[in-house]
């Protein structure tokens, strides 16, 4: 429990420093406002409608991302996995691009599908694509061979060896990097929308900070960072709920 | 067992790995026979290394020999024949994320059981080891004895008339050996099933078998076979009796030679071979 009370101790020091550093005297408003109108304006976020238009074309933009990046990696590496040639020459392929900062993609893709939601979603997709890929190769190729041999005494046909034995023994491999495609996306998507966009909860951060309005731009750096924080805390969850259904 | 019907006929096999003329081609196995009876136990003990689980992996289908075939009850084996033979490995292959009762049942689904039958021969074998109480537990919260028991639970839960045990309690102290070894002893003669049951520890031979065939060092073959005769389940007793010691002290006269060619082979030894 000691634990957790250091890491409360941090951001209630980050707070105080915050707020010390905001007294007069010290930092213009201006440029870091003080905390207490940036909880207030975070209130207001909360409890009226005015940010749920953005907030809505984020979401859709990562929803979208999400399911095609995971889709994409998980077809794709169910089908290099089948082979353990095409194993050694694509799983390097994907870890070495996944290396690259997929982010300088992000012009020629506002190029390709324009300021609005399909330069994001190709963003996210591209981002997300590569760690999805890589365990469910990892996940697929790498079973315990002792596993498979047993089955094969046993007279398991191959969608009983698929099913019963490769699925569940890399389910949790897969799993992680659903996790980790889901949570990269939102971040790039978030990402994509600072650098150019027409609408989302990035594009909102980056008027408000280009009107001057920095405690409302505070305020909705607070809102991306808790929707962040609670979406790494319901795909964690689900991960674990994931692993357990499938043992 | 002489007199007894030979259920597996092991003709002439052989078996290398690479082709003929690679300098790293080795050749594990030559030409290997070997008849053994219906509800008889054989066990192989040899040199590591000599091809004794690579001519059981062949028996079972899951190897295919360079040269000659092994028939079982008439037919040759091609692969897998899960109908008529059962595996016990010696590495822990219960799927960790089912549990025992679980395990068991995979297995006959494999096999080909019907669903209704499945629970109740789960049960049975389970029981049958000693794992009645242990149904319902994953893998990882078993001891390495119990992992090995619920193995065994699993190859009876196939009722095959043979079963293939390849070192199964090699991972194990020898306390839990020992136990195991007089367990298996009880249940086998029970069942009354063919047995082929690879091991490195004389004791264990002599104890369990009816006759232990003893391999060359590499490549493989059938040096000696000696018999046991001794009733079946064995007795604790039989373990401290002058005949086992007598058996055993032959299969070391017999096995020390071969033993000592491996090393040398592996340079393991001081006597090197420039």
């Amino acid at each position: 429990m000691s634990k957790r009370l250091v890491q409360l101790g941090v951001l209630i020091a980050i707070l105080v420093a915050w707020y010390v550093a905001t007294l007069p005297g010290g930092v213009h408003p201006l440029l870091l406002p003080p905390p207490i109108p940036v909880f207030r304006n975070f209130g207001v976020l909360l409890t009226t409608s005015s940010i749920w238009p953005d907030l809505f074309v984020t979401v859709r933009e990562w929803v979208t991302a999400f399911c095609l990046a995971s889709t994409a990696g998980c077809l794709i590496g169910y089908l290099v996995s089948r082979s353990g040639y095409a194993v050694r020459v694509f799983d390097p392929l994907f870890a070495g691009l996944y290396s690259v900062p997929a982010i300088l993609l992000f012009p020629l893709y506002l190029l390709f599908f324009g300021l609005g939601a399909g330069s994001k979603i190709a963003i996210g997709t591209t981002i997300a694509f590569f760690p999805v890929v890589l365990n469910t190769i990892a996940g697929l190729s790498y079973v315990d061979k002792a596993y498979i041999t047993a089955a094969k005494s046993m007279g398991a046909n191959s969608a009983q060896l698929f099913w019963s034995v490769m699925m569940p023994a890399a389910f949790p491999v897969i799993l992680t990097g659903l996790r980790l495609g889901c949570i990269v996306a939102f971040l790039s998507i978030l990402g994509g929308e600072t650098i150019s966009s027409l609408a989302g909860l990035g594009h909102r951060i980056v008027s408000l900070a280009e009107n001057m309005e920095t405690s409302q731009m505070f305020a909705n750096i607070l809102f991306a960072v808790a929707m962040a924080i609670i979406i790494n805390g319901l795909v964690s969850f689900a991960e674990a709920r994931g692993r357990r259904g499938f043992q | 067992m002489s007199g007894a019907e030979t259920v597996i006929r092991i003709d002439g096999v052989s078996q290398a790995f690479g082709a003929p003329g690679d300098p790293r081609r080795v050749v594990a196995l030559e030409s290997a026979s070997l008849e053994i009876a219906r509800g008889e136990l054989l066990s192989l003990i040899g040199p590591s290394g000599c091809g004794k689980s690579t001519l059981l992996n062949i028996v079972g289908g899951l190897a295919t020999p360079s040269t000659g075939q092994v028939t079982i009850a008439g037919q040759v084996v091609k692969g897998p024949s899960p109908q008529k033979v059962a595996f016990v490995f010696q590495e822990n292959t219960l799927f960790p994320w089912r549990t025992v009762i679980d395990n068991v049942k995979l297995g006959m689904a494999f096999q080909g059981v019907p669903k209704s039958e499945r629970d109740d021969r789960a049960q049975e074998s389970l029981k049958a080891v000693g794992l009645a109480d242990f149904t319902e537990h994953y893998p990882s919260q078993l001891s390495g004895g119990m992992k090995q028991r619920a193995q065994l639970a699993r190859a009876l839960g196939l009722q095959t008339e043979i079963l293939l045990m390849d070192e199964p309690f090699a991972a194990l102290d020898e306390q839990t050996r020992m136990v195991l070894g007089e367990d298996l002893s009880v249940l086998l003669a029970r069942t009354g099933k063919t047995i082929v049951f690879v091991t490195h520890s004389l004791v264990e031979a002599v104890f369990l078998a009816d006759r232990v065939a003893v391999l060359t060092a590499r490549p493989g073959k059938i040096k000696k076979i000696i018999s046991v005769e001794e009733a079946h389940p064995r007795k604790s007793s039989f373990m401290t009796s002058p005949k086992l010691s007598a058996l055993r002290n032959e299969l070391y006269e017999l096995l020390h030679d071969e033993i000592r060619k491996t090393m040398t082979l592996r340079g393991e030894t001081g006597q090197s071979h420039e």
